[in-house]
């Protein structure tokens, strides 16, 4: 059995720290080149397929602005 | 499998903390206060005691934490968060009653009165934030600034012999027969924030049981000031603060 | 009519908060009234009504305990002398700018500094001006009895809560050392949750789903919200200005002369009154019991009838400048004062007032 994730980023309330981005495990996060209405950069899913929803990125995330969702597959 | 199947209601398994509120913290981007506001949050809505809970913000950085918390507020003077927190618990003994203090509050200013509410034995919950510097005011030494380290008031390095050593204050309180529960975690992974939830919890578990005061220490980054991005401030802290500052309990009983 | 008991008026003041229903006391130290914490502990009123006492390890420490205890909703004080307050007034300005009731009782030294340990009235300004930083004044009350010391504690912190503002007992040694006959009021309850919540709707309770979080802080970073927070604190010293003025007359109707006195100054003066009277001299005593709101109006009221005022203080000259204030040099305003610790004698002071209207 496997485990397959996602994660939704509130992109208006990150900041792009990268915290998220260093603490995942499967590469899955990435950081944008475009910037949201406070001009920071934010967190997304450059790869998508990786995700195992094993909540890291959100655990550290300084802003809570992470939502994560796993099923099992 | 597409993402819009995965993205349901019930398959969530992480999400904000209703014990937060929804307004954007004013932190730098990656300070480590808002994964502990969030771990404090948690542990507050899982233990169900948010109309049970007041919390003391201090002065510094973290004066705004009111804004993010969810709870009842009092911000106290700058070091005095512990005299509040006292006569707050013993007032209304039924509410589980913490402190939310960074190094320059609590190991500086407020020396006097975090070592004397801690040898009561008063039972509330401090977390103590160490980041070695001071934040808002922009950077200079604080009582737990690292030898060498460089901060805008000790612009070369701090040195011994012009201004003394960096503070243990965590190992002196444990020292304190008040205390139950004294322990050093941080925050710069999953698995370190779990840890430091799983202490935090604890902490106000002994308050409801009257066991006297819980100190938890959560060595943090400051990356503004350390003027490092917020990923290289964590390996800064790991190679640089946890060898003066090791983590683990100190007293657990 | 209750028994009368013989006691210090620092006891009267510990006496007077438990029955009045004080929550909690916090306190350090300090010669002259080291006797209200004293009082307290033997009384062990946790014991009774459960308020609680607590020793703390700096005046501080205590006052900053009194801003927790009353961001609760509490009837809490503390009592200290001189260099305490001094020590106090950085807590009292954020429990004025926070809007929280409490009392503190300033049981007047002689300073500066270490000072001694003798009687005086030089924290007048600190006390009656603010004291802390900024833009805030508190309720002062001025006993000048032991009844006056047990009587002003409920008093003040009806004013203290009617304001949400800090309130102060500004004695002296003399009025805190000296025993008297006290006739004390029955016990009175302290407030149960439910009447905190009623009573203190912004207070930390507890934040519930039937309403938004309580915060209780003094800071306000955008200058249109913080200078509307400081209108609001000027806005209720003027409201206190109008209504909650307090004073003491002993033959003003007549007067041509007047002493101004507050505190254990104003029995004194009564004396000279008396010794003036004999003498043929329409002296009267004006006793500022409030001595913020002053008894501006009174003043201003009987200076079309007076020759001459004198302020007679244990310092230098402080409320002096108040009466001077009101009278804006219709008349002379004299001063006469004794500083160190020292007490004039009623013929010292009927001495120096006939030398200044000669």
């Amino acid at each position: 059995m496997a485990l397959k994730g996602a994660i939704v980023v509130d992109t208006e309330k990150c900041k792009g720290c990268g915290i998220c981005e260093s603490n995942c495990p499967t590469k899955t996060i990435g950081i944008s080149t475009e910037v949201n209405g406070k001009g920071y950069p934010f967190a997304y899913m450059a790869n998508p397929d990786a995700c195992t929803g094993c909540t890291n990125c959100a655990t550290v995330c300084p802003d809570s602005v992470i939502t994560v969702y796993r099923v099992k597959i | 499998m597409d993402i819009k199947d995965i993205i349901k209601p019930e398959n969530k398994v992480y999400g904000k903390s209703p014990v937060l509120t929804d307004n954007i913290m004013h932190y730098c981007p990656g300070c480590s206060h808002g994964t502990v506001h969030k771990l404090i949050a948690e542990v507050i809505d899982e233990m169900g005691i948010q109309d049970k809970t007041i919390g003391i913000s201090p002065v510094g950085c973290s004066v705004f934490a009111y804004n993010y918390l969810d709870i009842d507020w009092q911000q106290a003077a700058h070091g005095r968060a512990p005299a509040l927190a006292t006569a707050t618990k013993r007032l209304c003994p039924d509410k589980y009653v913490f402190t939310y203090q960074g190094d320059g509050d609590l190991a500086s200013i407020g020396t006097a009165e975090i070592i004397h509410a801690c040898n009561r034995g008063e039972n509330i919950v401090v977390i103590f934030i160490n980041n070695a510097i001071y934040g808002m005011t922009g950077g200079q030494m604080a009582p737990t600034t690292l030898l060498g380290q460089v901060t805008a008031t000790t612009p070369y390095g701090r040195r011994a012999d012009l201004n003394g050593f960096p503070l243990k204050i965590t190992e002196l309180i444990a020292q304190l027969e008040g205390t139950c529960y004294v322990t050093r975690q941080s925050v710069q992974n999953a698995a370190s924030a779990r840890k430091t939830k799983k202490a935090i919890r604890k902490a106000f578990e002994n308050s409801a049981m009257n066991k006297g005061t819980s100190f938890v220490e959560v060595v943090c980054t400051c990356n503004s000031n350390w003027k490092l991005s917020p990923v290289k401030a964590n390996q800064w802290m790991v190679e640089n603060m946890f060898p003066f500052y090791p983590l683990g309990d100190m007293k657990d009983r | 009519m209750a028994e009368k008991i013989l006691m210090k008026g620092n006891e009267a003041i510990a006496r007077a908060a438990i029955h009045c229903g004080c929550d909690g006391y916090f306190g350090y130290p300090i010669t002259p009234q080291s006797e209200v914490m004293e009082t307290l502990m033997e009384e062990m009123p946790w014991e009774t009504t459960g308020m609680v006492v607590l020793q703390a390890e700096s005046e501080t420490s205590s006052i900053n305990m009194l801003y927790g205890g009353a961001s609760c909703g509490k009837r809490v004080m503390t009592s200290s002398s001189s260099p305490g307050i001094s020590l106090m007034c950085e807590g009292i300005s954020y429990l004025a700018g926070a809007e929280l009731p409490c009392l503190v009782v300033n049981v007047v030294r002689g300073g500066p500094g270490l000072g001694t340990i003798q009687p005086g009235q030089g924290d007048y300004f600190q006390m009656v001006k603010g004291g802390g930083h900024g833009d805030y004044k508190c309720i002062v009350l001025a006993p000048a009895s032991a009844q006056d010391m047990y009587d002003f504690v409920s008093k003040a912190f009806d004013l203290a809560f009617k304001y949400r503002t800090p309130a102060i007992i500004l004695s002296d040694g003399v009025i805190g050392q000296m025993m008297e006959k006290v006739e004390m009021s029955e016990q009175k309850p302290r407030w149960t949750d439910e009447e905190i919540k009623k009573n203190s709707p912004w207070a930390c309770t507890g934040k519930t789903n039937d309403r938004k979080q309580n915060i209780i802080t003094s800071l306000a970073l955008d200058a249109a919200v913080h200078e509307k927070l400081n209108e609001r604190l000027q806005a209720k010293y003027k409201k206190m200005e109008e209504e909650d003025v307090l004073f003491d007359s002993y033959m003003t109707e007549d007067a041509e002369h007047l002493l101004v006195a507050y505190g254990s100054m104003s029995r004194i003066c009564q004396s000279v009154v008396e010794t003036a009277r004999e003498n043929g001299i329409k002296l009267g005593l004006l006793r500022p019991i409030t001595l913020f709101p002053f008894a501006n109006k009174e003043i201003d009221r009987l200076v079309p009838q007076l020759k001459s005022i004198m302020s007679v203080e244990l310092s230098a000259g402080q409320m002096v400048e108040d009466v001077r204030l009101v009278v804006n040099g219709r008349i002379p305003v004299n001063f006469y004062g004794r500083l160190g610790g020292i007490v004039p004698s009623p013929e010292e002071v009927y001495e120096a007032f006939v030398k200044s209207i000669k």
